[in-house]
């Protein structure tokens, strides 16, 4: 690289200006995570400071371990966003074969319908969805959850794994044919193995929007046994406002998942996105 | 493969999808837009054309909460496009230099806030910029500004932009990421062939760049605006249905939650709910063709 690019000038200011940004971002999460460790009078006397001995403390902890039934909440979460992803990619993976593996009519059509999802949020629906699901007698259940979780992610899903299957091979697939293997095998034998790396970014894509979603939680299964980790932080803390140890480590709590969700995939999610699987 | 009749695997390809889709998001989308036009009298369901949106834009009791939340999302809206894309473009711009140390840390640390949920966001950001607590105050008398300091959730005036600021500083990640991305994508004889002209530095991104990341910018506004027409999460955590303080943060999201479920002493009515989701779905809709038949295919695409 030549010379007109590199300043060392710049090169502070462009770390100045990305320093500035970081600290912006992750101060907030510092804040609480290092004070749901400390002692009530700690965190007001001083917020800033991190905990030592003296101001240590679990009580925050406790507290919401005794009330607040995480591990039931952190359950469904963890059910609510699995089955959906499954579903997800099952059903927009066979979508988007048919829809880009076969020529029959009403394909062009088929693909825009189901392209339509993509910029309508499916929120617009909610006073018929809610209205179904009380008639099928779903409300309350997880299940309510997964479908309509379900049918929020397959616009997209659908739009980008037929973008990625348009690429596999035609030969590898008449091959296949040749050989005798019937469409169904072609496909969960030979074409999904050479779309992984498109259902991962698609399964990160969606992943992130289920387990934070509190207005279905809120709408369709507000029960305590089917309370979802966001919607349970939501009602604990609302709950115990002025508890400030338990508010913390509830959010912390909240926190936690998340970020190991993110350190573990976040190398996937970041070459989703500039892999311009969203253009 | 010419033969336009459709197989049965494809049927059985298609079938789950189409089925999942059109139960759970189509159908209740067009239900709810039919919903709009009936009402409840002594639970019997009866049609009345389109009574419900004369009494959402003509009785004042409605009207003036609904344009309230209208003109609340629109400023929500501002405050994205004015704060968060800008940040964004610049972040992606500063990332994407070449031979930049410890890229890949600083795109991860910023996009940190855009994983968390709404419920984290809103009461992290309340109690930093609680007065009991001093974080935020403390904070300014640090720098010499603690006269600036203000309750800012809690005053009217203040608390629907500060919510929009907590808002841009979870999602700024998302047009940093997107933009980064496009200007990777420009091929480095590009820039080389600029350069040759003595094209560099801000001339470089402001009359090369820029130009050939506007498609990009283009579908970042779209998101913007759809998301923020839709929002609801952060408000809710924050302030309460009620959207306070007096309505001051109010924006469809939550005025549609109200009216669907009532609050306080008024009983929910999923009628006028409905009548209010139709509106939103106009509003959307407007955007989002504006943004297809008046923008997209106005801008020039560039292929390498």
């Amino acid at each position: 690289m030549n010379k007109a690019r590199q300043n060392p000038l710049n090169a502070v200011a462009a770390h100045g200006a990305l320093i500035l940004y970081t600290l912006i971002a992750l101060f907030p999460v510092f804040v609480i995570l290092i004070n749901s460790f400390k002692t009530r009078k700690a965190i007001f006397r001083e917020p800033l400071a991190l905990p030592d001995a003296d101001s240590f403390s679990m009580i925050g902890y406790e507290t919401v371990m005794k009330q607040g039934d995480f591990f039931l909440y952190f359950q469904n979460s963890l059910i609510v966003t699995v089955v959906s992803l499954f579903f997800i990619l099952l059903f927009g993976a066979m979508a988007a074969f048919a829809l880009s593996e076969y020529r029959f009519r009403g394909n062009t059509l088929m693909g825009l319908y189901l392209a339509l999802g993509i910029m309508i949020p499916i929120r617009i629906g909610t006073v018929a969805i809610l209205d179904l699901m009380v008639q099928t007698g779903l409300v309350n259940t997880l299940m309510a959850l997964i479908l309509v979780y379900t049918a929020q992610g397959l616009p997209l899903a659908v739009f980008i794994l037929s973008e990625f299957m348009r690429q596999v091979s035609e030969d590898l697939k008449n091959a296949g044919r040749i050989d005798g293997l019937s469409e169904y095998t072609i496909f969960f034998r030979l074409v999904l193995p050479l779309v992984r790396p498109a259902m991962a970014t698609v399964a990160v894509f969606n992943m992130i929007p289920i387990w934070n979603d509190l207005w279905f939680p809120l709408i369709l299964a507000p029960a305590e046994e089917t309370k979802t980790l966001t919607l349970g932080s939501q009602v604990f803390i609302g709950q115990f406002v002025t508890d400030w140890n338990a508010v913390l480590s509830a959010l912390s709590l909240a926190i936690l998942p998340v970020m190991i969700l993110y350190v573990i995939f976040s190398r996937q999610l970041i070459r989703g996105i500039t892999s311009g699987a969203v253009k | 493969m010419k033969s336009p009749r459709i197989k049965s695997h494809v049927i059985v390809f298609l079938a789950p999808a189409v089925l999942v889709y059109t139960a759970i998001m189509i159908f209740p989308l067009f239900n709810t837009l039919r919903l709009a036009l009936y009402t409840e009298a002594d639970q019997v369901r009866m049609f009345v054309g389109l009574e419900n949106f004369r009494t959402l834009f003509g009785d004042p009791r409605w009207s003036e909460s609904f344009w309230n939340a209208l003109a609340n999302n629109f400023w929500f809206f501002v405050i994205h496009m004015l704060v968060q894309n800008p940040i964004g473009i610049a972040l992606a711009a500063i990332l994407s230099h070449p031979r930049l140390r410890f890229a890949a840390f600083y795109r991860s640390a910023i996009f940190v806030p855009t994983i968390l949920s709404f419920v984290i966001v809103g009461f992290a950001w309340k109690l930093i910029l609680s007065p009991i607590w001093g974080i935020a105050p403390d904070l300014l008398s640090a720098v010499g500004l603690k006269s600036l300091f203000a309750p800012w959730l809690g005053k009217e005036e203040y608390a629907l932009t500060t919510l929009a600021l907590i808002s841009v500083w979870q999602f700024v990640g998302i047009p940093m990421m997107l933009i980064y991305a496009a200007l990777l994508s420009i091929p480095e004889e590009v820039l080389e062939a600029g350069e040759v002209d003595g094209i560099t530095g801000m001339a470089a991104f402001w009359k090369i760049k820029l130009p050939l990341i506007l498609p990009s910018i283009g579908i970042i506004s779209i998101l913007t605006f759809v998301g923020n027409f839709n929002a609801f999460d952060l408000i809710y955590t924050a302030q309460g249905a009620l959207a306070g303080p007096d309505f001051s943060t109010d924006i469809l999201g939550t005025f549609m939650y109200r009216t669907f479920f009532g609050f306080q002493l008024q009983l929910g009515d999923p009628h006028m709910g409905s009548a209010i989701a139709t509106a939103m779905f106009g509003i959307i809709l407007v955007g989002v063709c504006i943004y297809l038949f008046g923008i997209q295919t106005r801008l020039k695409r560039y292929q390498f």
